[in-house]
């Protein structure tokens, strides 16, 4: 949303009784109706980087000795959790 | 009698091949830029032609053999939103399995041409031809177009890209054409000259409205509708929209049948056609391949001083109310033969479909429903004169009987 290379498509010349398509991003976000949470333990990370490489919505974030979640886009899946090969992910009850 | 063929305006390319060839044919002449094909029973050797052209140049397209029908018009869906004009072929058991994106594509306002190669629905089991698998679908939004000869075949699969891309239209074309009968008899058929297909369909413009393309980012069919907010009155907006194309396509139907006489000298009736109706006391309705035989079969009767006319149903959906009210005006009685079943109504389809529109319009005439040629029956001058021995004895004494079925004692 905040980077974006094209403008979003410009419908004023087309029939809005076409198809139907949406050309503006819903404000919604993930971490707005998530159940579960992944809470990383930074002394078990190793930075394998196994958590980045399966997340489907590319919502982990690499710091300087570990990595991270970005809550506002993780949905709470727990593939992250369930594939950490040390362990160090932890998937938490989100708070009501 | 020497026969003496008109000298022709342009180079004459005439062939002689077979229903599904002459799709074929016409997929290559309306370039056609994706293919996506399942092989089916009696659509088999249409989609083995394509497979053929790609191979050998003729037709200059991607070809998909997708692993099940499903996919095929999946992929094709694909194509035509990143813009390519698009072509598949199929029928019975590979439209049921296709069913899921056949109901997405008029939707999603995607123009594209698919051949029905009819056949009858299982079960009982069968491979061969009838109107089973296409009447059933006829409510799915799709234009439906249903040919009576091989040469109609070609002519109307390139003029279905002309109707389907029409701005006021965009919307999916079968170009229904009868399993056995058409797909396989072979006859004389004229091929246009690429230049005058190009100059009748021009270049395609399919995704104007609704893209897979990094340039014009999108979501393509969100979800709409529901109970909230504006999703009655959504929802409610893009199927008055699609009515609206179906509603439109009478005249760009109509209009594309004009030009393309203008540029091949060859004239189909675009939406009914009238046989013998002059004077005529009463009339037989059909569709498809079997006008053939009931044209001939009114023939004889009119030989015979008999009354007697044919009205032909080309374009099925969106059904041509008005026309068909013109064309039956004045008859006593009229009997419509279909090649299929509605379960619902222990009758023909069509017969549902004139007799509602006859009732609408305030037309009081008696009518009966006939069904014959199912699961490959044919149906034959004889059968046709005894329909419109029955038909004339409902004009004399305004009874009607329950639905005939043609091939009960065959």
């Amino acid at each position: 949303m905040k980077r974006q290379s094209h403008p979003f498509f410009d419908t004023t010349d087309v029939p809005d009784d076409l198809c139907p398509i949406a050309v503006k991003p819903n404000p919604m976000l993930p971490g707005e109706w998530r159940s579960m949470k992944p809470i990383v333990d930074r002394a078990k990370c190793v930075k394998c980087a196994v958590c980045w490489l399966y997340c489907p919505v590319q919502c982990v974030v690499e710091k300087r000795a570990w990595f991270d979640i970005d809550y506002a886009t993780c949905k709470g899946c727990g593939i992250c959790a369930k594939e950490c090969p040390q362990r160090a992910i932890v998937m938490v009850e989100e708070a009501a | 009698m020497t026969a003496v063929l008109a000298p022709p305006a342009k180079q004459r390319n005439t062939i002689v091949c077979d229903g599904n060839e002459a799709a074929a044919w016409a997929v290559a002449l309306a370039r056609v830029e994706m293919v996506a094909v399942y092989p089916i029973t009696p659509q088999s050797s249409l989609v083995e032609y394509l497979a053929k052209f790609v191979a050998d140049g003729t037709l200059d397209a991607e070809i998909v053999d997708a692993e099940g029908e499903h996919s095929v018009l999946s992929v094709l869906q694909g194509a035509a939103l990143a813009g390519a004009r698009t072509y598949t072929a199929t029928c019975g058991p590979g439209l049921a399995f296709m069913f899921e994106p056949y109901l997405r594509q008029p939707g999603l306002r995607l123009p594209m041409v698919m051949s029905i190669v009819t056949r009858d629905t299982l079960t009982p089991q069968s491979v061969w031809g009838g109107h089973q698998d296409a009447m059933s679908v006829r409510e799915v939004g799709w234009i439906q177009m249903y040919c009576e000869t091989v040469q109609e075949v070609l002519d109307t699969v390139i003029m279905g890209y002309r109707i389907a891309e029409h701005r006021d239209v965009m919307l999916p074309v079968n170009v229904c054409h009868d399993g056995n009968y058409l797909s396989f008899g072979a006859t004389r058929v004229d091929l246009p000259a690429q230049s005058d297909v190009d100059a009748f369909l021009g270049k395609p413009s399919v995704n104007w409205h609704a893209a897979l393309d990094p340039s014009r980012p999108m979501a393509v069919d969100p979800l709409t509708g529901g109970a909230g907010g504006p999703g009655p009155r959504t929802f409610v907006k893009y199927r008055k929209g699609h009515c609206a194309g179906m509603q439109n396509a009478l005249s760009v139907i109509t209009e594309a049948h004009a030009d393309w006489e203008r540029h091949t000298g060859r004239k189909h009736s675009p939406l009914v056609e009238s046989y013998r109706m002059d004077n005529a006391e009463a009339a037989i309705v059909t569709i498809g391949s079997m006008s053939g035989a009931g044209k001939d079969a009114v023939d004889e009767a009119r030989a015979r001083g008999v009354p007697i006319g044919l009205v032909k149903v080309k374009t099925y959906r969106p059904f041509p109310s008005d026309a068909i009210v013109g064309a039956l005006a004045g008859v006593q009685a009229v009997g419509v033969i279909d090649r299929s079943v509605s379960f619902g109504w222990n009758c023909g389809p069509l017969y549902q479909d004139v007799a509602g529109a006859l009732g609408r319009a305030g037309v009081q005439v008696p009518s009966m429903s006939f069904i014959g040629g199912l699961a490959g029956a044919d149906l034959t001058t004889d059968h046709f004169g005894r329909v419109i021995e029955r038909v004339l004895k409902l004009a004399k004494d305004g009874r009607s009987g329950p639905t005939v079925w043609i091939n009960e004692n065959d």
